[in-house]
């Protein structure tokens, strides 16, 4: 270790005892916590935009007038709101390992294993991707109708119709309730501790085990998923008033 | 997959032969919070919606905390945190209670589910139009009574469709109750997988139990509406 990095953590830990926090009782655990909450913040972004691209594929599919198109997307939004995000997480995650050593088996490969992290972001973003789904929807009728027909008159092409016409629109529709998605996926991430993965809340089980002081590093696991969920909210309130710009009514 | 549901049909219906497993042990779970966290929310939505702070805040904190953490900590805070405290297990009281996985995971699915709740309602409570409060003033109905006879009643009709969109959640956030030992649905899934390594089946089993949970409440709340909420509907 060079003098600066020790200097520095010195430095750190000054600060935070100004502030009246005391990293000496977290018993060294302080960075596995970290790497936790980096973990949880890094699977439940990752799934976010998984599950977004899901949902706007879905939402088309949905809304298109093609049967083959529009049926298998109502089967999975059904399918995947009416089962508990456990059980399909428990299912997705053990299934495609039972699926991927018997491919490996039968192909004579040596053999593999997923990792938790990206089943976990598959998962995640397959399930709320039928949440998304029934969002854009929402937001994408929402918009009104003379809206596209006017972009086409204008000779806009169909990509440059969702790029600059309906997306910017539907976004002030969708963004309530992509905002309520995004804090139940946040907190639908604490689940992947089930099956393997070391987020926040492994990490924090794990710290208390060990120091047993199960209380104190569960408590404080809340309090960073509330800090996380706290500013999440004010960044939603912030992009709420973006996209509401130039709506009467809604300047609040 | 016909051996699998041969062999688990009954821990997965309602019984190990031993207590209450299964979907019997899921739909109890979620009768008995979801019935203790309406009662309480009561209360908890008139104060979030009082005029005076000193009883406001104390509920939207309560709230804001409830919602903003994942109900699988607030379990294990619960199961595995309260009882690890020297005062609780030195107290007979507390430690017969919070000795109990049962216990734990009732008195979080609870707290979770009225704090939900609450916000339901106080949202509801507060889009009542003023002329029917003026109406009831002017009728002479007030203080408890003005609750009791018109506040609530036209709060929770209005609430309806947003109750039973958590009452179908809460359905689904059940389901972590295996991780505190509790032998609901997934906890039976999970033991079938152990035991006959059939794991989509024992997994898809569960996950079709709780898809029929869902549709049968969805049903059920789709008859409440149309028997509570018709009055709001479009007239014809």
């Amino acid at each position: 270790m060079s003098a600066g990095a020790s200097r520095q953590v010195i430095d750190v830990n000054f600060f935070l005892n100004l502030i009246g926090v005391d990293l000496s009782a977290l018993q060294g655990y302080g960075p596995l916590l970290l790497h936790g909450t980096w973990v949880t913040l890094k699977l439940s972004a990752l799934s976010l935009l998984v599950s977004m691209a899901l949902g706007l594929l879905g939402a088309a599919a949905k809304l298109s007038p093609l049967k083959l198109l529009n049926l298998p997307a109502t089967f999975y939004t059904t399918l995947i709101r009416g089962v508990p995000d456990l059980v399909l997480m428990l299912l997705i995650f053990y299934s495609l390992q039972g699926w991927l050593s018997s491919l490996t088996e039968a192909m004579d490969w040596p053999y593999m294993e997923i990792d938790p992290f990206v089943a976990g972001v598959i998962t995640l973003g397959f399930i709320y991707g039928a949440y998304f789904t029934e969002t854009f929807r929402g937001a994408i009728l929402s918009v009104p109708r003379g809206q596209q027909e006017a972009a086409a008159c204008f000779g806009l092409n169909r990509w440059q119709r969702f790029r600059f016409v309906v997306f910017p629109q539907m976004m002030r529709f969708a963004l309530p309730s992509l905002g309520n998605n995004w804090l139940v996926l946040l907190k639908a991430t604490a689940l992947v501790s089930i099956i393997g993965l070391s987020d926040l809340v492994k990490v924090a089980q794990e710290a208390g085990k060990s120091t047993f002081n199960m209380l104190d590093f569960l408590l404080l696991a809340a309090a960073l998923y509330l800090l996380i969920t706290s500013a999440s909210n004010y960044v939603l309130r912030v992009l709420e008033r973006r996209y509401n710009q130039g709506v009467r009514g809604m300047a609040r | 997959m016909i051996e699998l549901i041969a062999e688990y049909w009954k821990p997965f219906l309602f019984s190990d032969g031993y207590s209450l497993t299964g979907l019997a042990m899921t739909l109890w779970l979620l009768v008995a919070s979801i019935v203790m966290g309406f009662f309480l929310s009561l209360p908890l939505a008139i104060m979030r919606t009082s005029r005076w702070g000193l009883l406001r805040w104390p509920v939207q904190l309560f709230t804001y905390v409830f919602r903003g953490t994942p109900l699988y900590i607030q379990l294990l805070i619960c199961y595995s945190g309260i009882y690890g405290i020297a005062v609780v297990r030195s107290q007979p009281l507390l430690e017969a209670f919070f000795r109990d996985a049962m216990n734990c995971t009732l008195l979080a699915f609870t707290l979770n589910t009225c704090a939900y709740t609450v916000e339901i309602f106080a949202g509801a409570i507060r889009s009542i139009p003023y002329g029917e409060i003026e109406a009831a003033h002017a009728y002479g109905l007030s203080g408890w009574r003005l609750y009791l006879r018109l506040i609530l009643p036209s709060a929770l009709r209005r609430a309806l469709p947003y109750y039973s969109n958590e009452v179908i959640l809460m359905l689904h956030a059940t389901s972590v109750a295996f991780t505190a030992t509790i032998p609901d649905i997934l906890k039976i899934a999970r033991d079938a997988n152990a035991a006959t390594f059939m794991t989509f089946q024992a997994f898809g089993i569960a996950g079709l139990l709780y898809l029929a949970l869902s549709f049968g409440l969805v049903g059920a709340f789709r008859l409440a509406e149309k028997r509570w909420l018709s009055f709001l509907g479009p007239t014809h």
